[in-house]
């Protein structure tokens, strides 16, 4: 078996290398941050994310249409499941499954926001398909600011308190973008083209 | 192994006279070294966080086969499959097994320096897969049949008219877009069918953390997500020291591995994946392997060269190279280029058929000082020149030269009598210019630039003279 | 520590040979800041070459050489940063030599750049006067292996008349290398024509740097296009000796 011939090799060579290593020192680097809303949103914009302020959750159908409006008609809507009992105009369509090639647009819930590098942290699970955050050309994420957390060692710290390391953790720092073509940095490459952040409460 | 004909020297020779290469690594500079300067500058405490990093990797690097199977276990109780392979060969065959029991015909890939070590493509499209690389600029090269001349930016050699050419050439029935956005959206397009059509995404592993058994990618364009999200199956490839302990660790490698390679203080997508999709999951692989690849890196560990196992495929030492700048990637021959290439190709695929790659360095020291692992770049540059010698590569020529120069070195009085002779001759020869422009056995200098002559008898001769040979 | 320190000078090979200016300027710098000079005469290579080369046992012939000669005096200095660079080596190359290793360490400890030394040493005034705008090429070695960055700089700001203009990428290599600009001449000709570019564009008249390899490179390309940029070691400036021709100049008429 490889995996015993990989082993093997490695044991070998660090027999060969003697001794190991010191430990890890304790502290970790790590910068305050004085105001974590107002470096959120200066981080999220310098990713080129808009953003707005919300009181209540009520207020992200309107919000989210009205950005949705500005870029063009988004048809049918995903939406995670835990924002489709909101109050969505009743002609509209709004879908919580998988996005397909049709999805134009998505409504998802951030599991955290990132104060320091101004990042919202998306989850896979029954209630939110990886999908939507990559397949739309237009992605609308609520944040709640009550999770939004100073650093990623903050977000790490919630998820093991919620038990299981969820399949898929998506960090999403803006729309997706590209510099592979004469290092000329281009918004909009494989995943969304524009991120709209609704910050609520 | 290698991917190029010639030796490095007829290679740099061509990159040297390509009028489009030169002017893609003149954007380059202000681009990537200024963006990370500034990236960096921001964080107070980044000499820390490198020395943090390189503590890190050295510490697992001590305990590796340990931190391997705490991630192999953790990776199968997330109901994911891992498969080492001791080689390249080894790799191919497990990759090919796994996508033939798939039943597949498409497969995505999102960036994978790995899958470039191990020649991945070739035998993938050999066994008939349909195979398409969704980086941007891995997509560019892979229509161009090129390997990639940069790491993180693999078409950073061409110009923005030679990609309309090729996707003009390779996307029949579209309009030749001639702008950046206009090819962008173009391949977005086309790679879009691609996505929902794969059966297979494989991806690269930028970290693997053994605390939850999860593999990490980092993207700015959402293109490996979407290759190991939509395909039914995700094989991640990965070298065996990428592993991490924990995923605050993973924080410390993510606060510098984006401003080390592109200035940004992150990339847009940091993606950590942890087994197959699950009960109730409406989307994700129904299959999640990792593939594990030694390649030569256990042989690594246990040597000289075991510092070069804490490097993270940034890029900076490229970004920062001199040499890299005048020359670009695909001088160097194979897929790592630059200090890391320098580093190793020769280490990877022989001493002796790389014998330029160490030596085409000045030891300048700049890809040390801005490695985010602190990886002793130029002192295991040469390092591996020792090492050349010591298994008898050195030219016979250089050989003898370096011999009978260290001989006369040891000898002061006849080193001294040298060097007053050579004082001479090159003041009779230059005469009252200061300068000779040409002279016999010393062509490799004046070719390019005049000799400046001594201004005079040698100091230690006149220091004799002045003070009477005062010790 | 005695009143006046005794420093034993390192007269580089390049400097020994091309240009002794820089070696009494080292001397005359030392000496008004009360050093007590000597140039032991046996000296020659610190191993430099041999070393970059991957010939270890012939660099480490050389360093005991060195070691044997230098290690009696309080201070080994040299204008140059590569070699005191390769004289810090020395405890690594002796890393597993239980005698030669505490007396490459010992050296070592005491082995300086020139300009390094006189500032932060010695920290000298400086009275000297020179007529020129003046760029100054930080030299790879001294740069990242010493240290050596703003004390040049700042010896320089005491040169009467002498404003000194920051070029672009001074701190990237010139192309010299040692061997490697005469085995790779092409990417060499590419590197130090870069350089010229970012000198050019300060408007310059004059470029010093602290090692004379690199000065010597970047002056055989400039002489070659033409140009009447001057090129001196930072310590002929210093000790208001660069009155003569400059590296690779001619001998007035």
């Amino acid at each position: 078996m490889s995996r015993e011939q990989v082993l093997v090799s490695i044991r070998f060579a660090l027999a060969n290398a003697g001794i190991c290593p010191p430990g890890l020192p304790a502290a970790r680097p790590t910068q305050a941050i004085a105001d974590p809303l107002a470096r959120f949103i200066e981080r999220a914009t310098l990713h080129a994310c808009s953003h707005e302020r919300l009181a209540s959750l009520a207020e992200v159908p309107a919000r989210a249409l009205a950005w949705l409006a500005t870029r063009g008609e988004p048809g049918a809507l995903s939406v995670a499941a835990p924002l489709v009992g909101l109050n969505w105009p009743a002609d509209l369509r709004v879908d919580t499954g998988a996005a397909s090639e049709a999805t134009v647009a998505a409504v998802s819930l951030a599991f955290a926001g990132i104060a320091e590098s101004g990042t919202l942290v998306m989850h896979s699970g029954p209630e939110s398909p990886i999908t939507h955050n990559f397949v739309p050309e237009f992605h609308v994420i609520v944040l709640h600011l009550e999770d939004l957390l100073p650093d990623q060692e903050a977000v790490w710290t919630k998820l093991r308190a919620t038990g299981a390391m969820p399949r898929a953790l998506n960090l999403i720092a803006g729309p997706s973008r590209t510099g592979d073509v004469e290092q000329t940095i281009q918004i909009g490459a494989h995943g969304p083209r524009a991120v709209h952040l609704l910050l609520v409460g | 192994m290698s991917t190029a004909t010639g030796n490095f020297e007829s290679r740099a020779a061509l990159a040297l006279k390509d009028a489009s290469l030169q002017k893609a690594l003149g954007n380059f500079k202000p681009l990537f070294v200024a963006k990370r300067a500034s990236a960096v500058a921001e964080l107070t405490d980044f000499e820390a966080l490198r020395e943090r990093a390189a503590q890190i990797k050295n510490a697992v690097l001590g305990e590796l086969d340990i931190w391997l199977e705490r991630y192999a276990e953790a990776v199968e109780a997330a109901g994911g499959k891992v498969h080492f392979a001791f080689d390249a060969e080894e790799a191919r065959e497990i990759i090919l097994r796994i996508c033939r029991e798939a039943g597949a015909k498409t497969i995505c890939k999102g960036k994978s320096m790995v899958s470039e070590e191990i020649a991945l493509n070739p035998a993938l499209e050999a066994a008939g897969y349909e195979v398409v690389e969704t980086d941007l600029g891995e997509y560019i090269i892979q229509l161009a049949q090129e390997p990639p001349s940069h790491i993180i930016a693999p078409a950073i050699h061409k110009t923005r008219e030679q990609v309309a050419d090729l996707f003009e050439a390779h996307h029949p029935g579209r309009p030749r877009e001639d702008s950046v956005a206009g090819l962008v959206n173009e391949a977005r397009h086309v790679l879009r069918e691609k996505f929902f059509k794969a059966d297979v995404g494989i991806t690269g592993g930028n970290f693997l953390i053994a605390e939850t058994g999860s593999s990490v990618i980092v993207t700015n364009e959402g293109n490996g997500d979407l290759s190991q999200t939509l395909a039914r199956v995700h094989i991640v490839t990965s070298g065996i020291e990428r592993v991490l302990p924990t995923l605050d660790d993973l924080s410390v490698f993510l606060r510098i591995l984006a401003r080390s390679a592109t200035g940004q203080d992150t990339e847009c997508y940091t993606t950590i994946s942890t087994g197959p999709c699950r009960a109730g999951d409406p989307d994700g692989p129904q299959e999640y392997h990792v593939v594990l690849v030694d390649n030569g890196r256990s042989k690594m560990l246990g040597g000289k060269f075991r510092d070069m196992l804490r490097c993270i495929r940034c890029g900076a030492c490229m970004n920062h190279c001199p040499v890299y700048s005048a020359v670009g990637g695909h001088a160097y021959g194979w897929v790592y280029p630059g200090p890391m290439g320098a580093i190793l190709t020769p280490l990877f695929n022989g001493m002796a058929e790389h014998y330029d790659l160490p030596n085409a360095c000045t030891l300048n020291g700049r890809c040390q000082s801005v490695c985010p692992v602190k990886i002793p770049l130029a002192e295991l540059i040469r390092t591996l020149r020792s090492e050349q010698v010591k298994a008898g590569l050195m030219p016979a020529r250089q050989r003898t030269l370096m011999a009978a120069w260290g001989w006369v070195a040891r000898q002061p009085g006849l080193y001294h009598a040298l060097e007053r002779f050579g004082s001479r001759l090159l003041r009779a020869r230059a005469g009252k210019a200061g300068r000779i422009a040409s002279m016999p056995g010393a062509a490799a200098w004046t070719g390019i630039r005049d000799l400046p002559a001594p201004s005079g008898a040698t100091f230690l001769e006149q220091w004799q003279q002045q003070r009477g040979g005062e010790q | 520590m005695s009143e006046s320190p005794r420093v034993g000078l390192f007269a580089t090979c390049l400097m020994n040979v091309f240009r002794p200016n820089i070696g009494f300027s080292a001397v005359a710098l030392l000496e008004r800041a009360g050093c007590k000079v000597s140039v032991p005469m046996s000296q020659t290579c610190c191993g430099q070459p041999a070393w970059s080369a991957g010939t270890d046992d012939a660099a480490r012939a050389l360093a005991r050489q060195v070691i044997e000669q230098f290690e009696g005096f309080d201070y080994v200095v040299a204008a140059s940063g590569s070699c005191i660079g390769t004289l810090r080596k020395y405890p690594e190359m002796f890393a597993e030599d239980a005698d030669w290793g505490p007396r490459a360490l010992a050296l070592a400890d005491k082995s300086h750049e020139l300009l390094a030394f006189l500032d932060d040493v010695l920290h000298v005034e400086i009275d000297a006067a020179y007529a020129g705008r003046a760029s100054y090429h930080d030299s790879c070695s001294g740069l990242r292996e010493l240290g050596v960055k703003q004390q040049p700089r700042t010896l320089l700001g005491k040169v009467k008349g002498l404003s000194l203009l920051e070029m672009d990428d001074a701190e990237v290599c010139c192309g010299f290398g040692g061997s490697f600009c005469v085995k790779y001449p092409a990417i060499s000709e590419k590197m130090v024509d870069d350089k010229i570019r970012s000198l050019a564009a300060t408007g310059a008249d004059t470029l010093l740097g602290g090692d004379l390899g690199c000065l010597m490179n970047i002056a055989g390309r400039l002489k070659r296009q033409g140009s009447r940029i001057r090129v001196l070691h930072t310590a002929e400036v210093l000790a208001g000796r660069a009155g003569g021709p400059a590296i690779g100049d001619e001998e007035p008429q």
